[in-house]
């Protein structure tokens, strides 16, 4: 049998000073961030376009793009106040950095501006790598339709019978050489000659009727500013809801204070992860949110296997202090924990990796926030649990409130000790 | 093995088999080929437009333009009844979008006002007195109406955008209500790499009108009428700017006003088909020939017979595109010149016969993936999922041994039922979906691990195999079922509050969460029973 810890014996509660202490630390250093940004609301909190609103297009070059270049096209264009972020598959920012974002924020434009701002991007691209020759469509501009429409027309296979059906699918397979193999921008129309199906004849036809454009349009984001606020409230009462979703069925199936510390505890890890893209300045975007809430969900999983061992030797251990009771509980399931937590993490870990820039920040959240949540169901809600109930349980021996002291059932059971639930035998 | 395990095991064995006949199997059956094989699981697992490319809109409908239009039409009621049955008025206005004053009723006619708003408004409008106002009144409309106007704003516009889109001839578009606030339309495109067309078609009014013109006369500017005519319109008419000349290009010609009648003879909804035609006077462009419905016919007949030789404007979207003579008696037909390009005159034709849009449309929202980043995303996607599921496998296998395998096996068959389930309900995989297909593969194998530790502590408390397995299943059941419940409640909030990608990740994260309840207990623990049933009972459990 291979284990990780052969009978672990440590004393989490008396270390529970150093993780409030450690906790403390992270939340301070990334909210120092958050505020030394210009706070939550404004760009403390890197948020992305679907918070803020505004107008990205995302476009990948055949080349390396100068970007002093493209920076005096946009200006010309009067969008000087354009961002220009370079992006790159790879994990490492600027490793090839053929693809650009070029984002326009949205404060106080029209609709009509929004609408206009796409264009005037186009226009910006054309004038600086646009065609001369203008009498030649863009092949890597292209869409299905339209090659097959060229390809029946031209009539290259010199086709008698369903020449539409078989064009149609010829230019699927054009088009997916080079949205697969030539990420989207084709350099070369020699290099179709390995689709099959494309014969020589194909090939100078389409030499014939298209130019080869330097650039291709990959993605285009424009979102009203009225859109992004609402969604931003929207984003803080679902996770309200959320955790107040979970607070009802923790204590449902525990007590209160279980529910409540488990709460207070994804809470934190949600602040901390948030401190986190502040520091790194990764955007927010409502993937991430959709990241949060499962790290929510997740992060509750560590507290409540712990909650869950704590109950049970409740029963058991009737003799020995409730701090004892959940560190030997910890320590139960330390290795489990351990275990599935490294185990998602690794799963996030290579989805941070290679699931390229689309979902980098999404999957950064989950990274962050699984230690996070995993290092707090121990080193938080627990703690918090066993000082509630020493704080509680001193109040009922000194008598200290009536409340406390009418609470105190039973002898030796502290109020926040899970009494024999009997749900379970 | 005992009778019991024998139907357990034929049990997950048949929806095993099912879901894998429903993933590579179906619609295309038996699949003979390796490529039918991956034509079936194209069409079972439908892609979002974020992983297949296309173009995602969310507009909104400007409900209040409906409702203060209606309003308007109200107090146009009440002024002719009130004039019908002399009663004197100081004035009626709209206040705003829901609400109307009347001001300065003669004392004399009160009652009767009251009667006609109580027999014929009081189930739309509410009447009261205003606050101020010496004799003045405000009727409300009343909220169930305006949701009543909402609503049917809203359906019209869809149908009208529905049939604009569809006669554009884009493959399967979606259009559909959308968000929380009643008055947004999501549209998606798949496969439309630009936009643009489609966004314009969409957005045009689409309000035709045929008026008399008043004035054979044109002027260059509002102010230039009042200069002449003393500042005085005639009755009932207004001015309507257009252009010069009826072939020339709207932007570069002059600015020409017409003097107009209020009201219209014909609008677009009296229009029975609209089709671009090559333009006879005006060779190389394009017009629009419209016919209309046999209703219309008979009054627009008998109409241009009365008034031969007069003008008559053909006004779009609130702007004369041309005033041709009537010359004779014209029944069901009538065209629409001005410069059209082949693709603007089709277009037109497209927004005529679809109808006119009750209320204008803003853009919320434009997103367009290409399909080379669709492309890019899948394979990012595919290699994550595949890379994690055999880092988890690997580590599996290596550290829980022959159960490790049982681990594995759970998890392939979650990975499956997953991907089923999807097909099953239609649910569109979507890159945050891939994403929650990872986190299902990282969370999934928490149940067995919860499982397996289980069982490793109740092997050293002495336990036998037979009895640490079922104590191992029996303990962790509820701590699985809290766990999976937390996740689920979180999963269902995201669901509420998100949209297309990010309902796709709640739903993957939820389905795989069910699937995983079933393969990491049922599954697992049957697949141990049996082994437990054939080992000899003396030897060690491989955990």
């Amino acid at each position: 049998m291979i284990e990780l810890f052969k009978q672990p014996n440590i004393d989490w509660m008396g270390k529970a000073k150093y993780f409030f202490g450690l906790s403390l630390l992270l939340l301070i250093i990334g909210w120092t961030s958050v505020f030394l940004k210009g706070g939550p609301a404004h760009g403390g909190l890197p948020y992305s376009i679907d918070f803020k609103g505004g107008t990205n297009v995302d476009v990948r070059f055949a080349h390396p793009p100068n970007v002093d270049q493209l920076r005096s096209a946009l200006s010309q264009q009067g969008l000087g106040a354009s961002e220009i972020q370079a992006i790159s598959d790879d994990a490492i920012p600027g490793a090839k950095a053929n693809e650009v974002v070029i984002s326009l924020e949205q404060k106080g434009q029209t609709d009509q501006a929004l609408d206009t701002s796409k264009a005037q991007v186009l226009t910006a691209l054309n004038a600086i790598y646009g065609q001369s020759n203008s009498s030649h469509s863009d092949f890597n501009a292209a869409t299905p339709a339209s090659l097959t429409a060229f390809l029946t027309t031209r009539d290259p296979l010199l086709l008698t019978t369903n020449a539409g059906d078989r064009y149609q699918q010829l230019a699927k397979q054009i088009l997916q050489y080079r949205d697969k193999s030539s990420d989207g921008v084709l350099t070369n129309f020699d290099d179709l000659s390995q689709v099959a199906g494309v014969t020589p004849q194909v090939l100078a036809s389409l030499k014939d009727g298209y130019a080869l454009g330097p650039f291709t349009i990959r993605n285009v984001e424009i979102v009203g500013p009225k859109v992004g606020a609402e969604l931003r409230l929207q984003a803080v009462y679902v996770t309200l809801y959320a955790l107040a979703g979970m607070l009802v069925y923790i204590a449902f199936r525990f007590e209160w204070v279980y529910g409540a510390a488990a709460v207070l505890a994804v809470f934190h890890d949600v602040l901390i992860t948030l401190g986190f893209f502040s520091l790194l300045h990764f955007e927010i975007s409502l993937t991430v949110i959709a990241a949060l809430l499962t790290l929510v969900g997740y992060s509750m999983n560590d507290t409540i296997v712990i909650f869950d061992r704590i109950r049970e030797n409740n029963r058991l251990l009737r003799r020995e202090s409730f701090a004892d009771v959940v560190n030997k509980s910890i320590n139960q399931t330390l290795s489990r924990t351990i275990l599935t937590s490294g185990l998602t993490f690794l799963t996030v870990l290579v989805l941070f990796l290679m699931g390229g820039q689309v979902l980098r920040a999404f999957s950064f959240a989950l990274v962050v926030g699984i230690v996070v949540g995993t290092y707090s169901s121990f080193g938080i809600a627990a703690p918090l649990v066993v000082a509630w109930v020493n704080w509680r349980g001193q109040g009922a021996a000194a008598g200290a409130g009536p409340a406390a002291g009418s609470k105190a059932r039973g002898s030796d059971v502290a109020p926040g000790r899970l009494a024999p639930a009997g749900r379970r035998s | 093995m005992t009778p019991n395990l024998k139907w357990k095991a034929l049990f997950i064995l048949a929806v095993i088999l099912g879901c894998i006949l429903f993933l590579i199997g179906l619609p295309k059956f038996p699949p003979t080929s390796l490529a039918d094989i991956k034509d079936n699981f194209a069409h079972q697992i439908k892609l979002g437009l974020d992983l297949q490319g296309g173009t995602h809109l969310i507009l909104q409908v400007q409900v209040q333009e409906a409702i203060a239009q209606d309003t308007d039409q109200t107090v146009q009621r009440l002024t002719d009844a009130l004039r019908a049955k002399n009663i004197s008025y100081t004035e009626i206005r709209r206040i705003d979008d829901t609400h109307i004053l009347v001001r300065g009723i003669d004392p004399a006619g009160l009652n009767t006002f009251r009667d006609i708003i109580n027999a014929q408004y009081s189930n739309i409008w509410d009447l009261s007195a205003a606050a101020g106002q010496d004799g003045g009144y405000t009727l409300s409309l009343r909220d169930a109406a305006k949701a009543q106007i909402q609503e049917s704003t809203m359906n019209l516009s869809l149908e009208t955008i529905e049939r604009r889109i569809n006669a554009l001839g884009l493959t399967e578009p979606t259009i559909q209500l959308h968000g929380r606030n009643d008055n947004e339309i999501l549209v998606q495109l798949p496969g439309e790499g630009d936009p643009t067309r489609a966004k314009a078609v969409i957005q045009e009014a689409g309000q035709l009108e045929l008026r008399l013109v008043e004035d054979p006369n044109v002027y260059t500017s509002q102010a230039d009428y009042m200069q002449k005519h003393g500042g005085i319109l005639p009755p009932n008419t207004e001015l309507v700017p257009g252009t010069a000349s009826r072939t020339v290009n709207p932007a570069d010609a002059g600015e020409a006003w017409y003097v107009l009648q209020r009201s219209n003879i014909i609008t677009g909804r009296d229009l029975r088909t609209a089709v671009e035609n090559r333009s006879v006077n005006n060779p190389g462009s394009y017009q629009v020939n419209f016919t209309l419905s046999p209703d219309a016919a008979k009054r627009f007949g008998p109409f241009t017979e009365a008034n031969k030789g007069r003008q008559m404007a053909i006004v779009l979207e609130k702007r004369v595109y041309s005033a041709p003579v009537i010359n004779g008696r014209i029944d069901d037909s009538g065209e629409i010149t001005g410069s059209f390009s082949q693709q603007s005159a089709h277009d037109l034709a497209i927004v005529l016969s679809s109808g006119a849009l009750p209320a204008s449309i803003k853009y919320l929202e434009e997103r367009t993936v290409g399909p080379s980043l669709g492309a890019d995303s899948i394979r990012h996607g595919v290699q994550a999922s595949v890379l994690s599921l055999l880092v988890v496998m690997i580590f599996m296998l290596f550290y829980y041994r022959l159960s490790g395998a049982n681990a594995v096996l759970a998890l392939i068959l979650n990975l499956v039922i997953l991907l089923a389930a999807l097909a099953m309900f239609g649910a569109v995989l979507t890159l945050p979906g891939i994403a929650g297909v990872i986190l299902t593969i990282g969370m999934g194998v928490d149940s067995n691990v919860l499982v397996f530790e289980r069982i490793r502590e109740e092997l050293r408390n002495g336990k036998s195999a037979a009895s640490a397995v079922q104590a191992g299943f029996d303990k962790a059941f509820l701590t699985i079922i809290d766990t999976h419940v937390t996740t689920v409640v979180s999963a269902f909030f995201l669901f509420l509050f998100g949209t297309g990608p990010i309902r796709g990740f709640a739903i993957t994260l939820t389905i795989g969460l069910i699937a995983n309840v079933f393969t990491a207990i049922y599954v697992s623990k049957t697949i141990f029973q049996y082994h437990l049933a054939k080992m000899d009972r003396q030897a060690e459990l491989s955990i």
